[in-house]
């Protein structure tokens, strides 16, 4: 059905009180990953008040504003660890984190490596558009390599972080990526990380235009666009090039898919545990 | 009068009967970071908390994920609180704001130790007082309590969340290494012989709730996270509905609004014991463990024939101003007695406007403040 679902549904979830224009800029593509996020929570039926939407600070934690859940915008960096503490409190609660690649991999990254250690039962949402936006287009650690930015305007040297690589380290349940370009497969993507229990981590690469695009020959937002279309690979068939051939190729779909129960799961269980009648008499 | 009910007595440290005193306010979440000399709060809570329904004890990865996890987990409608130190708090100040700008209550327990920076982990220092009024940026109103004995240790801490959850505002809990160690006997109350308060939740629909709605006490009423009233909640400066505003008009409302919750009712929040100040000439203002011995040294003094007195502080912040005006009346001098180079002393010669003469103690190499030394202070008038 979400496939040709159209605006009907979004609009059963975005707040009316709310004064629109939005915050973001034309092209961009943080519309399209919380477009997405709406159609994969109407398709899984949970409803609103179940939802919990905690974002961080930047383009991506603006988001947040805009739905009719339980939405909580929170400090640089530390959205994780807001939801880590509303998840333990409420185990029902679906809780969603909304963060951009300066806020999870930069000054958020102890906080997501944990929080994917401990597989706590949240949904992480990173939207990486490579560049820190709302600040003017400083470089962040998913800028790629040799790009241009306001603090590197002679050229990145340093490396960028592989989200994906980085979450199945740390041990995420489940790890995917994704871009704009590629919706359909993005909705699949986030259904099956909300669905999952444990801590689920989907990268959705979506474009910057305005800081990121036009400092490294993107002429236009669909320019961004064609560049994601041109580089996105799924991953099976990614798997299969020859390694002379990966390069500058992005591989999408999902990576990890593990199943350790959730922190709060074991540590609720430990408690039943603790509380049974014969445990308490048994020293 | 019917006869009180035997109170239990236990033999505890400073850091244990925090934990007593949380448990009897109903805190239900514990998210921390180890850090001496705080780390009994932690350990026992770790021990405690998941015997208790529903009860949580979280360890995080730094003291920044800490007050993350708390803040988060206040908003889900728990009791919450956590514990450090010096650094730890340092760290803490960020999401400490936060929680002053979403107005969600919890408690955080600071055990002062000597700085700057890792400083003198096992000595005790009252170093943070002015870090604990105002180590989060930007204009805003904060309670900070103090406890002098492992006795208030508990009461303060039922006070903290008290307080919190009355003025839907995070509470600092002060105190010094030494008060934090200290065994002693105390007494724990029987259920219905102190006040336990939870905040206010909403009696109206969700559609006509607002959850930063102008109200008579300047509390608007707070809902759990998921109990059917949406809402935004943000660090941003918000509109009566929680988004955010950059109107002029908007952004008084709220600030006024959250500074004067707190201050309108400062004859409930400003708590001090007055120790012989009716008729003190010679007047000494402490908090912590150095209340304890500014009250020896008062009594000796007395016994010398000196009008002595103490005016002990629990209440830090907002500083109780109106209880120094009124031992301004009668004293013409005031010691402050401090380990730390003088950061309660700006409050007092703050209210003293060169009224009575103010003399400092101050000591900063890990010792405690001695009853002789500021007996000899008192002596010389």
């Amino acid at each position: 059905m979400s496939k040709f679902a159209g605006n009907e549904i979004i609009h059963q979830y975005l707040r009316h009180n709310k004064k629109f224009p939005h915050v973001l800029c034309a092209g961009c593509g943080h519309g399209i990953v919380l477009g997405t996020l709406i159609r994969s929570i109407h398709s899984l039926g949970i409803p609103k008040d179940d939802v919990v939407v905690v974002a961080g600070i930047g383009c991506s934690g603006r988001l947040a504003v805009y739905v009719d859940f339980n939405t909580i915008h929170t400090t640089h960096g530390r959205a994780l660890s807001f939801a880590t503490g509303i998840k333990m409190a409420n185990p029902r609660l679906n809780v969603i984190c909304l963060m951009g690649d300066g806020d999870a991999l930069s000054i958020g990254g102890n906080h997501l490596i944990h929080a994917a250690r401990r597989n706590i039962g949240v949904t992480a949402l990173v939207l990486n558009n490579n560049i820190y936006g709302m600040t003017g287009g400083q470089s962040s650690p998913a800028t790629p390599e040799g790009a241009t930015t306001m603090t590197n305007p002679y050229g990145q040297l340093d490396k960028s972080f592989d989200t994906v690589e980085l979450a199945r380290g740390a041990g995420a349940n489940f790890v995917a990526r994704g871009t704009v370009f590629h919706v359909n497969r993005l909705e699949k993507i986030m259904v099956q990380a909300i669905e999952r229990p444990g801590f689920s981590l989907v990268e959705a690469i979506t474009p910057c235009h305005t800081q990121f695009g036009r400092k490294n020959k993107y002429k236009s937002p669909v320019d961004m666009y064609n560049w994601l279309k041109k580089t996105a690979i799924t991953v099976e068939r990614y798997n299969e090039l020859p390694e002379n051939k990966r390069e500058g190729r992005l591989p999408i779909g999902v990576f990890v898919e593990r199943d350790r129960i959730g922190f709060e799961e074991q540590y609720y269980a430990m408690q039943r545990q603790l509380l049974k009648p014969a445990a308490k008499g048994g020293k | 009068m019917p006869r009180r009910k035997k109170r239990k007595e236990i033999f505890a440290l400073g850091n244990e009967a925090v934990v007593e005193g949380a448990l009897l306010a109903g805190c239900s979440f514990y998210g921390g970071y180890p850090i001496t000399p705080s780390s009994e709060i932690m350990e026992i809570m770790a021990a405690r908390l998941p015997k208790i329904e529903g009860g949580v004890f979280l360890q995080l990865e730094d003291e920044i994920a800490s007050m993350g996890a708390i803040i988060g987990a206040s908003l889900a409608g728990r009791k919450a609180m956590t514990a450090t130190s010096g650094p730890g708090f340092s760290l803490m100040q960020e999401n400490l704001g936060y929680a002053i700008m979403a107005e969600a209550p919890l408690v955080l327990v600071n055990v002062m130790r000597g700085g700057p920076s890792t400083g003198l982990p096992t000595s005790p220092a009252q170093a943070d007082v002015q870090q604990a009024r105002w180590g989060t940026h930007g204009d805003h109103p904060i309670i900070v309590l103090s406890a002098s004995n492992v006795q208030e240790c508990l009461d303060m801490t039922i006070t903290a969340f008290n307080m919190a959850e009355k003025y839907r505002t995070p509470v600092i809990l002060l105190l010094d290494e030494v008060t934090s160690h200290t065994r002693e006997k105390i007494e724990i109350p029987n259920a219905g012989e102190y006040e336990v308060f939870s905040r206010t939740v909403p009696s109206m629909p969700p559609e006509w709730y607002k959850p930063y709605e102008e109200t008579v006490r300047g509390v608007p009423p707070m809902p759990p996270v998921g109990s059917g009233y949406r809402f935004h909640v943000t660090g941003l400066t918000h509109d009566r509905n929680g988004f955010p505003t950059q109107r002029p008009e908007e952004i008084v409302e709220l600030l006024e609004r959250i500074h004067r919750k707190i201050d309108q009712f400062f004859y409930d929040i400003q708590l001090v014991e007055e120790i012989r100040t009716e008729d003190a000439e010679v007047c000494v203002i402490a908090y912590g463990s150095v209340a304890r011995s500014a009250e020896l040294a008062v009594q000796q003094a007395r016994d010398n024939g000196v009008k002595a007195g103490l005016l002990k502080l629990k209440t830090l912040f907002p500083y109780p101003r109106r209880h120094q005006e009124k031992i301004l009346a009668k004293a013409r001098t005031i010691i402050v007695p401090e380990m730390n180079m003088g950061q309660i002393s700006r409050e007092v010669k703050r209210v003293n406007m060169g009224r009575a003469s103010v003399r400092t103690i101050n000591r900063i190499d890990g010792r405690i403040v001695a009853p002789s030394e500021i007996l000899k202070v008192i002596m010389q008038g």
